[in-house]
């Protein structure tokens, strides 16, 4: 009992430590990257290569002075960037990274926590963090603020549905809830073969989750200065800014293991193929902010509502017709 | 070790009861709202109710009380207001309510059979609910989704612009 919970916290410590890391290199990463896109040089100045920058990020954020605009709701206004962030941290309790090593002779699951919902609760998680956006942006008592965060959330519920609905073709096929083992449904062929539409859904609805380009209208700069996050500044924003980065890598993560066979694939050990597929979706999300102009507000409920998510039905439609008549 | 959930979850979850109905700001009663629906979770849980537990999260805790914060912020509701409508001897009403509910659930809880009985192999599972709601309750299972088909229609009657000739805002 004891070393069973002593196994887990070593283990949540070391997931939080590693995560955080990623996600701070995920900044420069994608700073570097649009740079790239647009001729520049981007942020080289900080350490070599600019390799220190998300040091000096951070440094500077949590430095800076943490201040309330005059007549937000205190309580609600300090809680809300930490709804954002715990919630969007939350799912790494269930996010399998690699298949089970050895370690000094004891097996070593490079999961926390293998629960038999696991892809269920990652959805809940981020079911909850939508309260991090509506509440943060009703605090501040902005109506720029309050925009953001009506759009944001209006956007999130939307796309949550199209992601969902992904999903549960997967898990049809899968015929379980839990990640790993939807990951080694997946050792002959991945489901992004035999599940094609799932896969454009599942990035559509992972990119417009995530709130980035060409879905960002929740901080459309030219509209709404930056959202719901307009009048927060220092480690609270870093809060929902850590949160958002979060989310990319496990969108990325949940692609990765969804579709693209997780840790199968040859020569390589199986979490530097997790780390690969989990790069390869962020490139993609990098290249499309880089790419594409913004949709406008109707255009994009319009796309989750009327297009989608009924493509999304059918798809479930016709793969539940197919597992029921190969008698599966 | 059950205990040691059950508690801290159940108090929180009569905290965040007291919440909803004491707070002065609606939206601290919508949050109020969410820690109940969360605690219940966790009971659940201890239940053995895992699939439960989670659709608990997601649908009560994710879906419906951001519908109500929704409402909420856009009729920008702010402390102070009390209630447009009160009803005569409202609160011996509600009181008179809260007491028979809670006399039908003094009965059914302590006339449960004890000890109680262990919980059958694959109980709260995904499967052992879909089995059951799709099964066992087909009837009311197909009878709610049409309640909430007429609920959206009427909505979406309710929501829509008068036709262009008829009074307009």
């Amino acid at each position: 009992m004891v070393e069973a919970l002593l196994v887990a916290a070593v283990k949540s410590a070391v997931m939080l430590a590693l995560v955080l890391t990623v996600c701070a290199y995920m900044t420069l990463f994608e700073r570097r990257l649009i740079a790239g896109f647009q001729l520049r040089y981007g942020p080289n100045r900080v350490g070599p290569a600019g390799l220190l920058q998300p040091f000096a990020d951070a440094v500077k954020l949590i430095f800076k002075e943490s201040f309330r605009p005059a007549g937000a709701d205190p309580l609600v206004y300090w809680i809300a960037p930490g709804i954002a962030m715990i919630t969007a941290l939350f799912v790494y309790a269930v996010i399998p990274l690699g298949p089970t090593l050895t370690v000094l002779g004891r097996p070593v699951p490079l999961v926390v926590a293998d629960v038999n919902v696991g892809i269920l609760l990652v959805l809940g998680a981020s079911s909850i963090g939508v309260y991090g956006i509506i509440l943060g942006g009703w605090a501040a008592n902005s109506k720029y603020a309050l925009m953001g965060s009506l759009r944001s959330s209006a956007q999130v519920l939307s796309y949550e549905l199209v992601l969902g609905l992904a999903v549960a073709s997967v898990v049809l096929s899968a015929g379980t809830l839990s990640l790993v083992e939807i990951v080694n449904a997946q050792q002959r062929v991945w489901f992004a073969v035999t599940q094609p539409v799932a896969f454009v859904l599942f990035l559509l609805g992972a990119i417009a989750e995530t709130g980035r380009a060409p879905f960002d209208l929740p901080e459309s700069e030219q509209e709404l200065i930056a959202g719901y996050q307009t009048e927060y500044g220092g480690f609270n924003f870093a809060m929902f800014y850590v949160g958002e980065y979060v989310g990319i890598v496990t969108m990325g993560l949940l692609a990765a293991n969804l579709f693209l066979g997780g840790w199968h694939g040859p020569l390589l050990p199986g979490p530097v193929w997790v780390a690969v597929k989990t790069l390869a979706f962020a490139f993609f999300a990098v290249w499309l902010r880089a790419t594409l102009p913004r949709v406008r507000q109707d255009q994009l409920m319009a796309l989750s509502w009327k297009v989608l998510i009924e493509i999304g039905f059918l798809n479930l439609l016709v793969t539940a017709a197919i597992l029921a008549w190969r008698g599966g | 070790m059950e205990w040691a959930v059950f508690l801290p979850a159940a108090a929180l979850a009569v905290a965040g009861g007291i919440g909803v109905v004491a707070a002065r700001q609606p939206v601290h009663s919508a949050i109020a709202l969410l820690i109940v629906l969360a605690s219940l979770a966790v009971t659940y849980l201890v239940l053995a109710a895992q699939f439960v537990a989670v659709l608990q999260v997601i649908i009560y805790a994710g879906a419906i009380v951001v519908l109500f914060l929704f409402v909420i912020m856009l009729l920008n509701v702010r402390s102070g207001e009390g209630p447009a409508v009160k009803l005569p001897r409202q609160a011996v009403a509600a009181a008179a309510v809260a007491a028979g509910y809670l006399a039908a659930l003094l009965v059914a809880a302590l006339g449960a059979a004890r000890p109680f009985p262990a919980v059958p192999q694959g109980f709260g599972t995904a499967q052992a609910v879909g089995a059951a709601l799709l099964a066992g309750y087909l009837l009311p299972f197909e009878l709610a989704a049409v309640i909430m088909l007429v609920g959206i229609v009427a909505a979406v009657l309710l929501g829509r612009r008068p036709p262009a000739g008829g009074e307009g805002r």
